[in-house]
């Protein structure tokens, strides 16, 4: 499905191995600490946190504070965009009112 | 009468009604936000939305005009997919309503996509709600921090 495959920034997610590693990660534990992340895997605590913000963005993990600690755990329907039109056009009007904005702001 | 459902994105921003306006109705800056398109504002409008193609479907978002009074209320409809897609790329008849606002601060911008009838059932539409609450979050955050 190509067509999807352009549309969503989903699979711009899910084409990062690491990114995905870190998702498969946060599935099978329920719920993580990202400090906890950090320490079962090789890949460095910036990386690791940049994943997991672009993750977050994407609406596929969701996070909780706790003190000085985030733990993380997957949002329900995250991947929805891949299945129907409803969860697409929910990641897309997200999208592009920042767009409108963006561009409203650059206006100024 | 098949069941349907509905997005809403909404949020007061810093600017005026006339100026969110033109960029909810101008084609050049549609495109800009937006996708490629051949819009008026003018009621009976018919005009076209051009994404890629996905299966049978062609990527042609098919609208029409159905309410223009500015600077407060645009509605569309919204046509595409084919039947012979599943799930993701099927037929679909929905509108858009966007909604102008005077408030504190600004405007409050609303749109609201519906018209969407759920291949699934409706418990995964339930489960998957709590999660995209956040991310509307995730998003303001964002654009906060932009």
């Amino acid at each position: 499905m190509p067509g999807a495959a352009q549309l969503t920034s989903v699979v711009k997610m899910l084409a990062d191995p690491t990114r995905r590693a870190v998702l498969e990660r946060i599935a099978r534990e329920g719920e993580i600490a990202a400090t906890s992340l950090v320490k079962g895997s090789r890949v460095s605590q910036p990386a690791v946190s940049q994943h997991l913000r672009a993750l977050r963005d994407a609406g596929l993990v969701m996070e909780r504070r706790e003190g000085r600690h985030i733990h993380y755990r997957v949002a329900p329907g995250g991947l929805d965009p891949l299945i129907n039109w409803l969860g697409h056009y929910r990641t897309f009007w997200h999208q592009r009112f920042e767009n409108l904005e963006r561009l409203l702001k650059e206006d100024e | 009468m098949r069941e349907t459902h509905s997005i809403t994105v909404e949020k007061v921003l810093p600017y005026s009604a006339e100026k969110i306006w033109r960029t909810l109705t101008s084609c050049e800056r549609i495109a800009k936000w937006l996708m490629p398109n051949d819009f008026a504002p003018a009621v009976g409008h018919r005009f076209n939305f051009r994404t890629s193609p996905m299966g049978d479907w062609d990527g042609v978002v098919h609208c029409e005009v159905l309410a223009c009074n500015p600077p407060k209320l645009l509605r569309y409809s919204w046509k595409g997919g084919a039947d012979s897609n599943p799930a993701y790329g099927s037929r679909l008849d929905t509108t858009v309503t966007w909604t102008l606002t005077p408030a504190e601060g600004g405007t409050h911008v609303r749109m609201v996509h519906d018209g969407f009838v759920l291949p699934g059932n409706k418990f995964a539409y339930d489960a998957m709600n709590p999660g995209w609450g956040r991310v509307l979050d995730s998003v303001a955050r964002v654009t906060a921090e932009g």
